[in-house]
């Protein structure tokens, strides 16, 4: 039995734009005539720390999306989709971003970084589907890395039940003027990965 | 028309659309955006919304606008009631004029808390009500409906949103925002207002007396309902619990009668009904038993056969946030139905390093904590506060944190408690005005030997940069008086004060080592904007990289910034780099330089 009509849960490190992602997400879900729930992360775990974002569409119920809940990952860095990739549901579809960033954990030698391939196989043999890219790089070949998570709303907008238009339309609303054009493209490639 | 809304924001509008003329607050995570929603309306409907000095003072500010006649609200996390915890408790005696709601947000599993305590347990403490939502459209139907119930009870109303409906989203139905005018004039009725042994013993009599009005009146409220089935177990929930449990009920697709709850006290006749129809009742609350004390006591009276499960009988935790899975499963034990529990993969564990929050890159704290780690040595101690800065926690200094403003009074009892090694306490701006301005002073009057360093980056920063009394700003973004740190610590008795920019190590360190050279008690103020803050605002510096001169002795990666990083053979800078340039002062070999 489902609950929801499309659960999501949006994951990567504080400051990549998961919540900018999200809202854009869930105010043009209810633009779409649907109710939605969401919960995010705000405060201290922010701060270059994991953070995750839960979007559920087409829900009534609490905001959280369950473990084994989820019909959409996406992720805005690689070690955070396989750390939050209990989420998926055994039908879900993964989708990330393969552009490491590296915890302090890491930089400061306490910790090591695995190779993506060896974060991804776990990943693969966990969903229906995974699809991967460099949003971070399609980005900055843009000319702003920090729009990545624009890419993988592009690369988002044929795996939830909200019409693209409605989607641009809610990031034309989200960011400002200046930036919107690049943010448009940036949607655009993302899209255009498909 | 519906808003897709931050709880907080919901909760706002709801204040907003009460009519409410005086907003007062501190900021604090899960609460914070509650006050900043409301002043941005301070300005076009002419509101008074203010950051207040701490938590004690934004009640008594609420408190004396509703006795002269206007509805106010007083914002907080649930450790800021604890400091608002003297004027609350009068406060039911004394009661209101204009409608008084209190917010207190709580936080489960302690997201971004040092404890996980239970505000509703206040509101018994208090004997006052308190209204538990379970999402953002109730949340700001209880925010309007507090002040009604607040001035037809004549007493605080407390609203207890917790992490998952602050920082819910959701589709919010909004209502009307009121022409108000904030024309209040208080009235003298010293038998009311002014709480001497002689007025205070009747006032506790008048507040019992409400107690039965209270129950009543609650008891009819549209957040108490109850849905009936056959089953022979019974669920009572209250707030998001109650959306976990019918969600848990219809995947499960059982038969069970639900009664949900939004009240303290709850109501008794939706329970005894409830019980009286069921062999066993499972209580959902997140945190303390509340709920389920009270069901207890009704079940004494209607049903003693009634089996309650619960914390208790260890059904459901006492500790930390619950969710669908957890609630599900508890449904599932009691039902005799399979269990599911997903937890994160086994691979994760196995390969992935962990990713704690940390010190924005450039942060100032990073260079602040590093001088003073020089200047004292590792031996000393080093208490510490509330803030940003408890990120600090792997460079080593920080051996405290227990509440706002301890660093300093803790350091002071180290000192007593007879340690005669050096001791450098550090606490943010906000936090020493809020705070730690009585424990300076009484560290100077009690002549303590020790340096306390204020972190100064002019803004608070953990909560999402609210300004305060030393930014110049107040919450609706007025001009207002900067108060000077370095004048309050001198006239609070300090023996010692100098100001300096951590982002010069050489002159940090300098001054570190004369205040710890210093026989009385030093104060450093450590100054320099927040990072994040001036990048939020436009300003960009310029970015450093490292040379091949670099001879990969790692002396920047110790520093612990996130913008350093080690490919192998030598460091280097990556593109989160502010352009702070303290790496380049720690480099042994000159080999870190600014990108021109």
């Amino acid at each position: 039995m489902k609950t929801s009509t499309c659960d999501l849960v949006v994951v990567g490190v504080g400051g990549q734009g998961v919540i900018l992602v999200s809202n854009v997400i869930g105010v043009a879900a209810v633009k779409a005539g649907y109710a939605v729930r969401g919960a995010e992360t705000h405060g201290m775990a922010q701060r270059g720390g994991s953070v995750i974002s839960h979007i559920r569409i087409g829900c009534t119920y609490g905001p959280l999306v369950p473990p084994g809940g989820a019909d959409v990952l996406l992720a805005l860095e690689p070690a955070e989709a396989l750390r939050y990739a209990h989420f998926l549901a055994p039908d879900g579809i993964a989708l990330v971003n393969t552009q490491p960033i590296l915890p302090l954990t890491v930089t400061t030698g306490k910790a090591s970084y695995p190779p993506v391939d060896e974060i991804l196989a776990p990943l693969r043999a966990r969903c229906k589907e995974l699809r991967t890219l460099n949003a971070t790089r399609l980005a900055a070949e843009l000319g702003a890395a920090q729009a990545l998570n624009v890419v993988m709303l592009g690369l988002l907008s044929r795996y939830v039940p909200i019409p693209e238009p409605v989607l641009l339309e809610t990031l034309s609303e989200t960011i400002p003027a200046k930036y919107l054009e690049l943010n448009k493209r940036a949607f655009q490639l993302g899209q255009r990965e498909l | 028309m519906k808003q897709y809304l931050l709880g907080n924001a919901a909760i706002a509008r709801g204040l907003l659309e009460a009519g409410a003329g005086v907003i007062t607050g501190y900021p604090g995570t899960p609460a914070s955006e509650i006050l900043e929603t409301a002043a941005t309306f301070a300005q076009p409907y002419q509101l008074h919304v203010e950051w207040s000095v701490n938590e004690k003072v934004a009640l008594e500010v609420a408190i004396g606008a509703s006795w002269a006649g206007t509805r106010s609200a007083a914002v907080m996390k649930h450790v800021g009631l604890n400091v608002a915890a003297d004027p609350f408790m009068t406060l039911a005696y004394t009661g209101v004029r204009g409608g008084l709601v209190v917010i207190a947000a709580d936080d489960p599993y302690c997201h971004s808390s040092q404890n996980e305590q239970d505000s509703r347990r206040y509101a018994q403490f208090a004997t006052v009500p308190c209204l538990d939502p379970a999402d953002p459209q109730e949340a700001n139907e209880m925010a309007r409906y507090a002040f009604e119930l607040s001035e037809a009870l004549e007493l605080p109303v407390l609203l207890r949103p917790t992490t998952r409906v602050a920082h819910a989203r959701a589709e919010v139905e909004l209502g009307e925002l009121p022409e108000r005018s904030t024309s209040g004039q208080f009235e003298k009725r010293p038998e009311q207002w002014v709480m001497l042994p002689v007025h205070a013993r009747p006032r506790h009599t008048a507040l019992l007396q409400k107690q039965e009005q209270m129950r009543v009146t609650l008891e009819k409220t549209p957040w108490n309902r109850l849905l009936l089935r056959p089953g022979k177990l019974g669920v009572i929930a209250t707030g998001i619990s109650g959306l976990y449990a019918a969600e848990a009920i219809k995947l499960l697709d059982l038969d069970l009668s639900l009664l949900r709850i939004g009240t303290v006290p709850p109501p008794d006749d939706l329970i005894a009904q409830l019980l009286s129809q069921v062999s066993s009742v499972l209580v959902i609350e997140e945190l303390e038993p509340v709920l389920e004390e009270h069901v207890e006591r009704l079940a004494r009276l209607h049903n003693p056969a009634v089996r309650i499960r619960g914390k208790k009988s260890g059904d459901m935790p006492r500790e930390g946030e619950f969710d669908l899975q957890l609630v599900r499963n508890a449904i599932a034990r009691l039902t005799a139905l399979p269990q599911e529990t997903i937890v994160p993969l086994k691979e994760a564990a196995a390969i992935l390093p962990p990713r704690p929050p940390a010190l924005c890159p450039g942060c100032s704290h990073r260079a602040t904590y590093y001088a003073m780690r020089e200047a004292f040595g590792e031996d000393a101690i080093f208490p510490s506060d509330i803030g940003c800065y408890t990120l600090a926690i792997p460079m080593g200094t920080i051996d405290t944190c227990l509440c706002m403003g301890a660093s300093i009074t803790i350091a002071t009892g180290i000192r007593f408690g007879g340690d005669e090694r050096p001791i450098c306490c550090s606490i943010g701006d906000s936090t020493f005005l809020h705070a730690g301005l009585t424990g300076l002073l009484n560290a100077a009057y009690n002549k303590a030997r020790l340096t306390v360093a204020i972190l100064d980056n002019e803004t608070t920063a953990m909560t999402g940069h609210q300004p305060h009394p030393g930014t110049g700003v107040t919450a609706s973004g007025e001009q207002t008086k900067a108060v000077s740190l370095e004048a309050l610590a001198r006239a609070l008795g300090a023996d010692f004060v100098e100001t300096t920019s951590p982002y010069n190590l050489d002159a940090m360190i300098a001054t570190f080592k004369r205040a710890r050279d210093c026989p009385g008690l030093a104060v450093v103020i450590a100054k320099q904007a927040c990072m994040t803050n001036a990048r939020r605002t436009g300003i960009r510096n310029r970015p450093f990289r490292v040379l091949e001169s670099c001879t990969s002795c790692k002396a920047c990666l110790e520093f612990g910034c996130p913008a350093i990083e080690f490919d192998g053979e030598r460091a280097r800078i990556n593109e989160l780099c502010s352009g702070c340039g303290v790496c380049a002062q720690i480099c042994p070999s000159g080999a870190i330089e600014v990108i021109e």
